[in-house]
Formats: structure tokens, C-alpha cells, sequence
């Protein structure tokens, strides 16, 4: 499937971003709150997006771009369907996140960063999640994992359709 | 120094945490929520809460442990632009985990926090700025925001007074920088998380040009509690200067990792041995980190040491964010290094020469030593980068780079030259620029040029 040239926020999306805009004195501090709208409706923030967002709050395209990929948690085209974050800073490396890490290269067939070929699964080395009472910790979409096995891991694994 | 009796301390800031309906108005309120609140409302002006406050002596929790009162004595009283309160919930320092319990499990403590240091400041408008990845205390904090909206407790009539007060949630998303207030401010406001030049500090030009004060989560959950049990009950725990009750995060090669609230002034090696319950698998301690990766490292004959603002920065180390982590006697120290080195290269902003060039040379310098590939000079050559970048960036975050890395080669000098010297042999040109004799073993093979891709796979991205 092709990405869309163009987009468009729903209604719904917009009533939102409207109650935003009451909530700051200038609309830019809306941009943060705005591409996560954007990345709940479109699935990825792409060029369309961004184009999208830009035009909604008064932006040009690339300041919202440099503001995007300055933070590296947004989901971004490319990304597939789950987004497999392994924590991988000093408390976690203490208590076997390069077990975690090593084990998912040999299930998925990926290197940190790398997207399975049918864009289910992306595999990320990510930095301190704050969990590092329950190391190691991966992060897969929005939801924790805590205090892994390489078992438990493939059980969350064979659960995700 | 008060009572550190920590075998009977009695709960103030987790007390309820661990009950299935602690995030809930109904339960707060049935524990004498928003007493706090209400007393400061009615009972005291906005300067006599910073008074309180400041007599408290309640130093933040966020890593700096300024006085909080005395922070917001900063804001000038007269002033035609409006005032900000912004709560710091962009928990990052590694090690750290302690706002993310009451964020997820007490949001209505942080709330009502953040009613007390907005009236005092006479904030009206109050951001919490959270991070990308706590989207569960994200949907806990705009829950309890919803109740609290529909009680009464924000909007226009707080707790039935005349002081109106509107919070709103702000996701960040993925920065450590966004954790440094000014860097914070500036990712509010909507652009990069770039830090800011102090002076002006955010008290006098913050959000949006206005006056604003930053606050961590942990220490606006304290506030409800001065507010009902007063100055002299908080001042009954730890040190004087720096009192109260005290999150603290143990992590890394222990039995019970786990957050612990203690009295400031317990010992290290009580927290360690006794609560965390030692060092796991029946090893030795190596060392120890106190206050989160930026904080220096202390040997395990360092260890008998009070855990507060004062004792410790005495042992040239810091309280910090309050993140423990413990490593034992099999933890490679050039291994750990790297891994805290590669943290904050791929944290730096990248604004300030010494902090942008200062991290990656790190990085890249302990990196092969740690591949094998090590000179004698790199040490020496490691601890004059860090005398490079402390103190002369817009931000902390190179002091922060520098700090566990001069003080993990130094104590633990010998590790590092074992590594150099058991290398591979093997001297390769990483660095042209900086001069000195180009060592070089034969030509750089295939073979060489894919190790050292290897050695440097978080490049900057």
C-alpha cells in the first residue's frame, strides 16, 4: 500500500486540536500534542503529516520536521506494526537485556532498528524506560514488560496478531 | 542530624501506593486528601506558603536539590505577565524510577502538590510534562485530572475559593535532554529540547517569556504532607539542611531492586544490605553509583556513607535524582562505562561543542579500549576531554558525561590499564585530528574497518 500524498484530520481530531489551542498561549506548544493526534490517526507520521500538521498549526513543513526527528519516540514510516524496545542503559545491561537483545535478533532475524519484511515486527534498542527495578525491560508499543525471560518474551511474542 | 531510624519509619509519599483504589478521588479524599490544599487556600497568603515552605528547608527532588522554597521566591510578585507552574514528570536519569509509582498509583498527591506550589507562585495555568513512554501515568494523571475537574478541586473555583488553576497533561517524546528545565521549556513550547543560557533563569523568563517555576513530581508530593504535619514533623527526619522523607530507587546487581521510601541520611550500605537485601547471587559489592549515571561512582569502601544532599556531595558525588545502582565484583567497568558514555552521547542535544564532540570522543575513546584496541595515552587523554566539558556548556548534560567517567577511571584506573594492555596490540587511527604519533600496524584491514562499525553501532542517528 502506497502512502497517501495528503491528509487530513477527522473531526474529531480537530475538535481536539481546537480544545489544544485553548490550552497554550501560543499554538506552537500545540505541535508535541498534535503530531501524537497525528500519529493516532495516521498510524506513522510520514511527509503527509507532517505537511498536515504543519498546515493545521501555522508551521512550515520543515520546522515541524526538525521538531519530529529531534525526538526519537513518534512512530515513523517504516515502522511496523509493533515496535519492540529494549531497554539497554547501564541498570538494564546489569541484569541480561543483551540476552533479551540477542534473543530477539535470532527470532525476529533483525538487527536493532531493522523491520521484519512483513512490517509486523520492528526491533529498537531504546534508553532508560525508568523501570529498572523489573530489568530488563522491553517496551512494545505503549505497554511495559517487565522483569523478562527470554520464555516470557516469546510467550508476548506468540500473542501478538 | 534527626532521625534515620528506617526500620520504623512510617510511610508518607508510597503510603497508599499499594492499594487497588489509590488512584481514585474517593480513596484520596477518605485519607484526608486535599487537607493540604485546602489549608494553604484558606488559611495561609501566597507568601506564607513560601515561608512554610521555605522553612522546611525541602530541597528538590529532581537532581539539583535547590530549595524549593527558595526557588519560588525567585518569581516576582508584581508582574503584568502571567506565571507558570510546570511540573517535571519527564523521569530519565538512568537508575531513576520513583515519579512513575506516584504517576501511575497517587495522582491526585502530585495534584494536590501542584495546587499548593501553584498558589503560592499564584500560577494559573500548570503544564505536567510527562514522558513519551509513561503513557500509563499519562492516562492515570488525565483521569484523576478529569475527577478533580468535575469536584471542584480545578478550573475556576478551586476547592470552593476564588483561585482558579487549569492543569494540563504534555507528553513528551523521547528526549533525556526534555528532563533539564530549560530544555523542557523549550520542547513545551513546542520546538527541539534545546537547554537555555541562566541567566535569565526560568523564574524571571520561562515559558513563553513569562515567569515559571519547574518543580519534580516527587517534591510537589511532598508539599500536602508539610501542609497538614508542619515544619517540625518533616524536619524530623535527615539532615537539617536538607530533611524529609525520600524516594530512592535501588537498581542493578542486588536481590530486592525496588523503590524505598527512607528518612534522608540512611546509610548506603542500610539501603543496600539490609533493605535491597545485599548484593545478589552471593557476590561482592564493587561499587556503587547514588544519585542516577550522572552522579559519581563510590567504591564499596566508600559506601558507609548518609544518603543525603550534603554527606554526600562531602564524598564528591551527588544525591541526585536518588537512583542507586549497584554493581558487583564481576562487573567490567569498561563495559559500564561505555555503556553510560554511549547513553549521553546519544543524549546530547548536540548545541555546545564540548558536550556534542565531548560525549562521542568519549564514547568512541573508552569504546576501543574496550574492543581491544586501547593506547596508554587514552586515559590521560579521556580525563582532559572530561576537564574539557565540565562547566563549559549551557547545560549539565556534559558535566554529566564527565563526571562518571573521570571518576570511574580513576578508581578503577587499573581495570582500564589491564584492558590496554591485554588489547589486541592492535593501535588504529580513530582520531587523526588530535595529533600526537599515529601508531599504526600495519594497514587498516577489512577486517578492522568492520570491528570498528562494530565498536560504534549507536552512532548518532
Amino acid at each position: 500500500m502506497t502512502a497517501p500524498k495528503t491528509r487530513e484530520f477527522s473531526p474529531e481530531a480537530q475538535k481536539r486540536i481546537e480544545w489544544l489551542f485553548t490550552r497554550y498561549s501560543e499554538k506552537e506548544a500545540a505541535l508535541l500534542p498534535v503530531l501524537r493526534l497525528a500519529e493516532e490517526e495516521f498510524g506513522v507520521i510520514d511527509n503527509a503529516a507532517v505537511a498536515c500538521v504543519a498546515q493545521v498549526i501555522g508551521l512550515s513543513p520543515s520546522n515541524v520536521y526538525g521538531v519530529l526527528t529531534f525526538y526519537t519516540h513518534y512512530r515513523r514510516e517504516g515502522d511496523g506494526k509493533y515496535v519492540v524496545q529494549v531497554c539497554s542503559t547501564l541498570p538494564c545491561a546489569l541484569r541480561g537485556c543483551r540476552d533479551i537483545v540477542h534473543h530477539l535478533e535470532q527470532r525476529l532475524g533483525l538487527k536493532p532498528g531493522e523491520t521484519t519484511p512483513d512490517g509486523k515486527f520492528t526491533l529498537k534498542k531504546v534508553e532508560c524506560l525508568a523501570s529498572c527495578d523489573t530489568a530488563p525491560v522491553v517496551q512494545i508499543n505503549a505497554d511495559y514488560h517487565e522483569s523478562l525471560t527470554t520464555e516470557q518474551l516469546d510467550a508476548i511474542l506468540d500473542g501478538l496478531q | 542530624m534527626a532521625n534515620v531510624d528506617y526500620k520504623n519509619f512510617e510511610k508518607v509519599l508510597l503510603k497508599h501506593v499499594d492499594h487497588p483504589d489509590s488512584r481514585k478521588l474517593d480513596f484520596y479524599l477518605g485519607h484526608d486528601g486535599y487537607a493540604g490544599a485546602r489549608k494553604a487556600l484558606t488559611e495561609f497568603k501566597p507568601a506564607g506558603v513560601i515561608d512554610l515552605v521555605k522553612s522546611s528547608n525541602l530541597r528538590g527532588r529532581g537532581g539539583a536539590g535547590f530549595p524549593c522554597g527558595l526557588k519560588w521566591s525567585f518569581v516576582p510578585e508584581s508582574t503584568s505577565k502571567p506565571k507558570y507552574l510546570v511540573v517535571n514528570a519527564d523521569e530519565s536519569e538512568p537508575g531513576t524510577f520513583k515519579d512513575r509509582i506516584i504517576l501511575e498509583r497517587d495522582p491526585h498527591q502530585i495534584i494536590e502538590g501542584i495546587l499548593i506550589a501553584a498558589y503560592a507562585i499564584q500560577a494559573h495555568s500548570v503544564y505536567c510534562y510527562i514522558r513519551g513512554e509513561f503513557a500509563k501515568g499519562y492516562t492515570v494523571m488525565e483521569e484523576a485530572i478529569k475527577e478533580a475537574y468535575s469536584a471542584g478541586i480545578l478550573g475556576n473555583k478551586v476547592l470552593g475559593t476564588d483561585f482558579h488553576c487549569d492543569l494540563t497533561m504534555h507528553r513528551g517524546a523521547g528526549a533525556y535532554i526534555c528532563g533539564e528545565e530549560t530544555g523542557l521549556l523549550s520542547s513545551l513550547e513546542g520546538k527541539r529540547g534545546l537547554p537555555k543560557i541562566k541567566p535569565p533563569f526560568p523564574a524571571v523568563e520561562g515559558l513563553f517569556g513569562c515567569p515559571t517555576v519547574v518543580n519534580n513530581v516527587e517534591t510537589l508530593a511532598n508539599l500536602p504532607h508539610i501542609l497538614t504535619r508542619g515544619v517540625e514533623w518533616f524536619q524530623s527526619f535527615g539532615p537539617e539542611k536538607g530533611p524529609g522523607p525520600k524516594l530512592l530507587c535501588v537498581s542493578g546487581h542486588v536481590e530486592r531492586p525496588g523503590t524505598y521510601e527512607v528518612p534522608l541520611g540512611i546509610n548506603l550500605n542500610d539501603l543496600i544490605f539490609d533493605l535491597a537485601g545485599g548484593v545478589w547471587k552471593g557476590r561482592a559489592l564493587k561499587c556503587v553509583i547514588p544519585g542516577g549515571s550522572s552522579a559519581k561512582v563510590l567504591t564499596a569502601a566508600e559506601c558507609h556513607v548518609p544518603m543525603d544532599f550534603d554527606s554526600l556531595m562531602a564524598k564528591g558525588t551527588m544525591l541526585g535524582s536518588g537512583g542507586v545502582i549497584v554493581m558487583d565484583d564481576t562487573t567490567d567497568m569498561v563495559d559500564a562505562l561505555y555503556n553510560i558514555l554511549r547513553f549521553y552521547h546519544h543524549e546530547s542535544c548536540g548545541q555546545c561543542t564540548p558536550c556534542r564532540e565531548g560525549t562521542g570522543w568519549l564514547e568512541k575513546i573508552v569504546g576501543r579500549i574496550r574492543a581491544g584496541h586501547g593506547r596508554t595515552e587514552d586515559l590521560d587523554l579521556c580525563l582532559e576531554i572530561c576537564d574539557m566539558m565540565c562547566g563549559k556548556t549551557i547545560c549539565v548534560l556534559a558535566d554529566a558525561a564527565a563526571f562518571p567517567c573521570e571518576s570511574i577511571i580513576k578508581k578503577f584506573r587499573g581495570e582500564f590499564e589491564e584492558k590496554i594492555r591485554n588489547g589486541s596490540g592492535h593501535s588504529r587511527r580513530i582520531f587523526p585530528s588530535l595529533g600526537g604519533p599515529l601508531v599504526q600496524i600495519g594497514a587498516i584491514s577489512a577486517h578492522n574497518q568492520d570491528e570498528r562499525k562494530a565498536q560504534n553501532p549507536s552512532a548518532k542517528h
